[in-house]
């Protein structure tokens, strides 16, 4: 286990940039593995938000020579796959790293070894993705990305159809950081059930935690199943098997159900945090505890359930048969009762509260709106004979834009300013928080509220250009013309991070009056995290320590 | 930390790794069940699979054997620990002898292989992953019998052992399911 604290006073002499180095690469600490997967996850971030500028910039008006067909192919390949597998779960397991051990007061994840693994197996995946640029037709070829689209439909990738290796990097990267998520899955669950400091009941816990516990179940039974279907897929590749090979029988149809009983539970394993973290923040930020814990917990295990049984409403139009038809449109329509049970929840915290906009609570109040609106397109698409005239059109797009953006990347944002100043020990700025949060706002809504309506009027997704006269002109401009105003707020987001890092004030350990064990501790934490295990007796430990006239225990 | 706690980590991490596996193997399992009776050319699996009973046997017994040792590693004698875990070793490392003399008929007498038909394909993934777990189990049983016979196995590493047992009763329960769907239901 590392010694080095993060916390430690600096000694005289600094200490030489390779053992500094030496010291992280080496490191199984929690916070700094955490810390390493949201670094990590920033520069894809930033990888992907210039491959999605890239697009929007080809899109901006009608025969638009910007990239190639063939580039605008790897374009949106590259973007799907590098935001779902490379900076949001990544995101999320960096947060649920360093936040969750603080939280149920324990030193360490239950495997910190493991850990370490892990996050080194997703770092090399994703390297072994970006590598396919100049290795995928051998180094001395011309390389290219993978251009299969982030589902890589079969045959799309047989032999046949995707020759070289680009394919094959797509492939392996999953399968490598699949493991990765896997093993971070595993690590989540065995230090929820064995690491909570005496006192943490099940009942007691945080919710960040329940939500982090139904997240990482739903890895284990999502994530392995891509892991054996892109086992299937090499097996086709490179040992000339039939899986998916048509011409032998194979079903391309297989594929697409594989690849959605991951890619459908996938949303909610990225949401499922996205909520933890709304949950935390509304109440502190509204100076009550959270409306309804026990119908929260209920409702996130719902979710869990019924996101198992919905993926076939991503193949709609393939054509399925009426019985299952039917039973994807009502499965998935009846996740909207644990999500709406989990708004109102939100809400009702909110109702009555002395509520404080600073920056997390904005995002948290925009994520509630546009959460909401991107759960109402969900029910739209859920509807199949809607699906079936909006399927693979901008409309789609648009939606889960609405819910990955709208939702999950807000929340995100809300949590690195919620807890910026515990893992750095400064203050972010205010001022250039809201800059941030305007900024990307408005740039959000410019383009993804009016991606919907060139989905509406016939748009399909992955189309690398389109005629002039369709009506989807102007739409395709304002929603180029938002993109620049998201850059401009994460800009303003990195900006910020740097620099309050560098020169912020002082936060020390609880700036927001909150009421989780994460406070009790200095910011940022020691490298032991707590000197003392903390016994708790309720949800709100350290509003038990501060109000030792009124605590929680006596009502819970 | 007790030792109660470290058993309780080792335990439920590995239940999680199984709930893992147990997903990966059901996805190929699905595979094999739904693409079963459409090759569309031949071996059929009625043509060319014989039910392995001695070696399934084989198997079955070993989850006896290797909780066997664990007891006696719990109770304190490493040395019966290390007869029962090399019974399993022997068991295990039978099965997998089985598997390579009947893929060897499959391919050299039947012509058979994995790009021949669906059924090729479909039948050496699973069989395959399977043995490929069951290899990966003998290389641990391999690791603790050395280290047994060495001397180097104290009372005090019966958890860890413990730990390896439900892997390998797992690997015992995915043998029946894929008995039951490649020899008795996919014939």
């Amino acid at each position: 286990m590392s010694t080095e604290s993060l916390a430690l006073p600096r000694p005289a002499v600094a200490t030489p940039f390779v053992d500094r180095l030496h010291a992280w690469v080496t490191t199984v600490d929690h916070k700094r593995l955490g810390l390493m997967y949201i670094g990590y996850a920033l520069c894809f971030l930033v990888l992907g938000g210039l491959e999605a500028t890239a697009m929007r910039i080809q899109l901006i008006a009608p025969r638009y020579t910007f990239v190639s067909p063939q580039v605008f192919n790897r374009l949106f390949t590259m973007h799907g796959t590098t935001m779902i597998f490379f900076v949001a779960m990544p995101l999320m397991f960096g947060f649920a790293n360093y936040l969750m051990p603080l939280m149920i007061g324990a030193r360490d994840m239950a495997f910190p070894r493991l850990n370490a693994f892990s996050f080194w197996l997703t770092a090399f995946g994703g390297l072994l993705l970006y590598f396919s640029l100049i290795g995928a037709n051998g180094l001395a070829g011309v390389g290219n990305a993978p251009d299969v689209g982030w589902f890589a439909y079969a045959p799309l990738t047989s032999r046949t159809f995707s020759p070289g290796h680009s394919t094959d990097y797509w492939t392996l990267s999953l399968l490598v950081s699949g493991f990765g998520s896997i093993g971070t899955a595993i690590n989540i669950i065995t230090t929820i059930v064995c690491m909570r400091c005496p006192g943490m009941t099940p009942g007691r816990m945080p919710l960040l935690v329940w939500l982090n516990l139904v997240m990482a179940s739903l890895v284990i039974l999502a994530v392995s199943p891509l892991s054996a279907a892109q086992l299937m897929l090499l097996v086709d590749r490179y040992l000339g098997g039939h899986f998916f090979d048509t011409q032998a029988g194979g079903s391309a149809v297989v594929w697409m159900h594989f690849f959605w009983i991951f890619g459908h539970p996938e949303v909610y394993v990225l949401v499922l945090p996205a909520f933890a973290f709304v949950s935390e923040i509304i109440p502190v930020f509204s100076r009550k505890p959270i409306f309804g814990y026990a119908v929260m917990v209920g409702a996130t295990v719902g979710i869990g359930f019924i996101g198992m049984s919905v993926w076939a409403h991503h193949m709609f139009t393939v054509g399925m048969s009426a019985n299952a038809n039917t039973f994807f449109v009502f499965a998935t329509m009846a996740i909207a009762v644990p999500t709406g049970i989990k708004i109102f929840n939100w809400l009702a915290t909110m109702w009555g509260g002395k509520i404080d906009l600073r920056a997390p609570m904005l995002f948290c109040v925009a994520f509630l709106f546009q959460f909401l609106v991107a759960g109402l397109t969900g029910v739209m698409l859920s509807a199949a004979p809607l699906d079936w005239q909006l399927g693979n059109s901008y409309f789609v797009v648009a939606h889960f834009h609405y819910v990955i953006v709208g939702g999950i990347l807000f929340a995100v944002f809300a949590a690195f300013y919620y807890w910026f100043p515990k893992v750095t020990g400064r203050r972010y700025r205010e001022g250039l928080a809201r800059l941030h949060f305007w900024l990307f706002a408005i740039g959000f809504h410019l383009t993804f509220d009016f991606m919907h309506v060139p989905g509406l009027l016939g748009m399909p997704r992955r189309i690398y250009t389109y005629e002039p006269g369709r009506g989807w002109d102007v739409w395709n401009l304002i929603v180029t013309i938002g993109v620049f105003f998201q850059i401009a707020g994460t800009l303003a987001f990195v900006l910020n991070l740097v620099l309050s890092a560098l020169f912020g004030e002082e936060a020390g350990a609880d700036p927001w009056d909150a009421w989780t064990l994460e406070w009790t501790v200095s910011s940022p934490p020691p490298a032991y995290n707590f000197a003392e295990l903390p016994t708790v007796r309720s949800r709100r430990p350290l509003w038990d320590v501060k109000h030792p006239d009124d605590p929680d225990w006596k009502y819970e | 930390m007790t030792r109660s706690c470290g058993e309780l980590k080792g335990r439920v991490g590995m239940l999680g790794l199984i709930a893992a596996e147990a997903a990966i193997f059901t996805i190929f399992i699905v595979a094999y069940l739904f693409y079963a009776g459409k090759s569309l050319a031949g071996p059929t699996p009625e043509d060319v699979l014989h039910a392995p009973i001695v070696l399934t046997l084989g198997l079955l017994a070993s989850s006896v054997t290797v909780h066997a040792g664990v007891r006696k590693l719990r109770g304190g004698d490493v040395r019966a620990f290390a007869r029962w875990w090399i019974a399993t070793l022997a068991l295990g490392a039978v099965f997998l002898a089985g598997t390579a003399v009947e893929w060897h008929r499959l391919i050299y007498v039947d012509g058979l292989t994995l790009q021949t038909n669906l059924f090729g394909t479909t039948y050496f993934s699973l069989v395959g992953l399977h043995a490929f777990h069951v290899t990966v189990g003998v290389a641990a049983l391999l690791s603790a019998s050395l280290l047994a016979v060495l001397g180097l196995v104290k009372p005090v590493h019966a958890y860890h052992a413990d730990v390896f047992s439900l892997y390998w009763h797992f690997v015992d329960a995915v043998w029946v399911v894929v008995f039951l769907v490649v020899y008795v239901i996919g014939r």
